[in-house]
């Protein structure tokens, strides 16, 4: 029992970064029905910036709070990464919005490899250790219920609050606002949106920005979570997180959270139950492979995903 | 039939070159191949170095051969590390006419360089390669004297229960060539010891949340956590079995032990284990002399493997001389039989090739240092 709260807390932990992370999927493609292949390097980049911050700010004022280096190199990190994601799209997407939609996935593929390499230039092959902001001090969950009570740590219950209330920030967003109408709006159809007076290129632009910003946020708090930080770091988050946009319904806010939230489940408890459940014929080697045949059962019934809606009818 | 006739012609007349070279001035080429420039420059001017030493001493007992007097010397080639440069400057070498080869310094150049030596009949003496595949190429001519990575394994599994005394062991591997061979040489050698895998985990090269593994390892109460993987991952391992709670220790065979650990561990990879392949030099049968001698020469100190290029060309002139030849077909018979007692211990050739008896050092991290606590293997 302690052992499945302890597979749920970790899950509840990987899954919330899956989410942010694939949020900017799928708005994006919602949008704009392109994945953005360099969404993975983004949250790289924003790590790699966080950590950067880091180092001059504790330089600069050592006594600074810990907390409140955090919160810096957090809000850097948000706004580069903002206007990264908006450079991308200028560079990367705009000319080809017209384009067949191998164009911009091609693009897209050639702007990862691009920021991997920056990366690397910048801050080196090796991984860098991220330093300890919050703490990672072991708190017991239902303490003295049994020998291994599960154990949680300030820095995953921070990112999960975090994760958890971003998405709630941004449902608000999307549903309840002028923004929000208007981008969906532009997500329906973009002709029609701009004769409303509604400038797509505008709302593209803040999609983008927001789903930088996401990123970035995601990026810290994985390097928090596992201490430290590298030029590949985006690669394993950025297809898990559009694996769970996938699972979710690409093009659905609350599909990505719930797939987010169902993959980094699925992947603890796969792990955790697996061998057990199995007698040891599947163990924890078969992590993925159980994450990836979860997700084409929903596919196979539900080809858009468990809160996709169909997409037949756009023009 | 072709391709061998070919080979013993090539052989033939690379040998009669050989010994034309060495009649008209009586020297004898020996080849060294590393990385001289690039980033790992300073470890291949360390195995030059320690050539060249060996070289030295050779020639400073006025060697004869044959009833003639030699002279041994060292010519050096810059592989850069580079499996495809390592290609190049191997038949650069071969076409120099040297007797053999000590080099290259790690297995993804001595690989591909082996076949060279091989078709020119020479020996190659790998001083530090410990991919295990180096030697499984089935060439006759490939050595190396640094125990290799399934050695690690078994080693290591003997450690686990002899002095550590650990009875549940869970094992970890990161699914490369290099990680899982280790861990199922571990597990063997572990099972065949009488403990138990208590818990058998697989991550990938990539992972970096440990915590779904760990949880399940947690439950089982292992008194040993073994990791067939390098630093990179091991150091976020080490921190998430100290964030769950788990007493039990880490400990690895290979590619643990460096300053990247230590940096990425943040203080939390207190205790952990780790073998590496070879001696401390201090530990070294002629570890003090040698060391001394190279401060002597070169006045600066031994970067790391300057021992092993040192012993690889020791091993290959007392073949030579043994066998009263340097036609590279009558002394590797010589070569492959010889026990050579070297600085870095007795060198001596399984039929793979590999250094029979390796010795491994035992490291632990006390005090955010990795240390040297003890010896496993050899003997």
């Amino acid at each position: 029992m302690d052992g499945f709260i302890q597979q749920l807390l970790n899950g509840l932990m990987t899954g919330s970064l899956y989410a942010l992370v694939a949020l900017g999927y799928t708005m994006v493609y919602g949008i704009l029905r392109i994945i953005n292949f360099a969404h993975g390097d983004v949250l790289m980049i924003g790590a790699l910036v966080g950590l950067s911050v880091i180092r001059l700010v504790q330089a600069a004022w050592p006594a600074l709070p810990p907390v409140l280096v955090l919160l810096c190199a957090t809000l850097v990190a948000m706004a580069v990464c903002a206007v990264l994601a908006v450079v991308i799209e200028r560079v990367a997407y705009r000319r080809l919005r017209h384009a067949p939609r191998l164009a911009p996935l091609i693009s897209g593929i050639g702007v990862s490899l691009l920021l991997q390499t920056i990366a690397m230039l910048v801050w080196t092959r090796n991984p860098q250790m991220f330093p300890q902001l919050l703490s990672l001090a072991p708190i017991e969950v239902l303490a003295g219920a049994s020998a291994h009570p599960a154990i949680t740590n300030v820095t995953a219950l921070t990112t999960i609050a975090i994760a958890l209330s971003v998405m709630v920030a941004l449902l608000v967003l999307v549903e309840r606002t002028r923004f929000g109408r208007a981008m969906r709006a532009v997500a329906e159809n973009p002709q029609v949106a701009s004769l409303m007076g509604i400038s797509p290129n505008r709302i593209i632009v803040i999609t983008f920005a927001i789903g930088g910003a996401l990123a970035a946020l995601a990026g810290i708090m994985m390097a928090s979570n596992y201490g430290s930080a590298h030029f590949y770091m985006g690669f394993l988050p950025g297809i898990k997180a559009f694996t769970a946009a996938v699972l979710g319904g690409i093009g659905n806010l609350k599909g990505a959270m719930l797939g987010g939230l169902l993959l980094g489940l699925i992947e603890a408890l796969g792990t955790g139950y697996l061998g057990a459940a199995t007698n040891g014929v599947f163990g924890s080697n078969y992590q993925d492979v159980f994450a990836f045949i979860v997700l084409i059962a929903v596919l196979v019934f539900r080809p858009s995903g468990l809160l996709g809606e169909r997409l037949a009818t756009r023009a | 039939m072709n391709t061998l006739k070919k080979t013993a012609l090539i052989g033939l007349a690379l040998s009669s070159l050989a010994s034309a070279v060495a009649q008209a001035d009586q020297t004898v080429l020996i080849g060294l191949a590393g990385p001289l420039t690039g980033p790992s420059a300073r470890i291949g001017k360390d195995l030059e170095n320690g050539a060249q030493l060996a070289i030295d001493q050779a020639n400073a007992k006025h060697p004869k051969i044959n009833g003639e007097a030699v002279t041994f010397k060292l010519v050096s080639e810059d592989d850069q590390s580079d499996p495809r440069t390592a290609v190049t400057v191997a038949q650069r070498l071969v076409d120099e006419g040297v007797v053999g080869v000590v080099g290259h310094w790690n297995t993804g150049t001595s690989i591909p360089a082996a076949r060279v030596y091989h078709d020119a009949g020479i020996a190659q003496v790998a001083p530090v390669a410990t991919g295990h595949a180096y030697t499984q190429q089935g060439f006759d001519t490939s050595f190396r004297i640094m125990g290799h990575d399934d050695d690690g394994g078994q080693v290591a599994g003997d450690y686990a229960l002899k002095t550590l005394k650990a009875q549940r062991i869970a094992v970890i591997d990161d699914r490369t060539a290099f990680g899982q061979g280790l861990a199922d040489q571990f597990v063997k050698s572990i099972e065949a010891g009488g403990a138990k895998v208590v818990s058998r985990e697989y991550v990938d090269d990539k992972t970096i949340d440990f915590s779904a593994v760990l949880t399940n390892i947690r439950s089982q109460n292992p008194d040993l956590i073994f990791f067939g993987g390098v630093d990179a991952q091991a150091a976020p391992l080490a921190r998430r079995i100290k964030q769950l709670g788990i007493k039990a220790p880490l400990m690895g065979a290979g590619g643990f032990v460096s300053q990247t650990f230590l940096q990425l561990a943040q203080n939390e990879g207190e205790g952990v284990i780790a073998l590496e392949p070879g001696l401390a030099i201090a530990q070294m049968p002629g570890g003090k002399a040698f060391e001394q001698a190279y401060k002597e020469r070169y006045k600066t100190n031994i970067e790391l493997h300057a021992p092993f290029a040192y012993d690889g060309v020791g091993v290959l002139v007392a073949a030579i001389e043994k066998a009263d030849s340097v036609d590279p077909q009558k002394y590797l018979p010589v070569l492959r039989a010889i026990s050579y007692e070297g600085v870095t211990g007795t060198i001596a050739f399984d039929g793979e090739g590999n250094l029979k008896k390796p010795s491994f050092t035992v490291y632990q991290v006390k005090a955010n240092q990795w240390q040297p606590v003890s010896v496993a293997g050899g003997q």
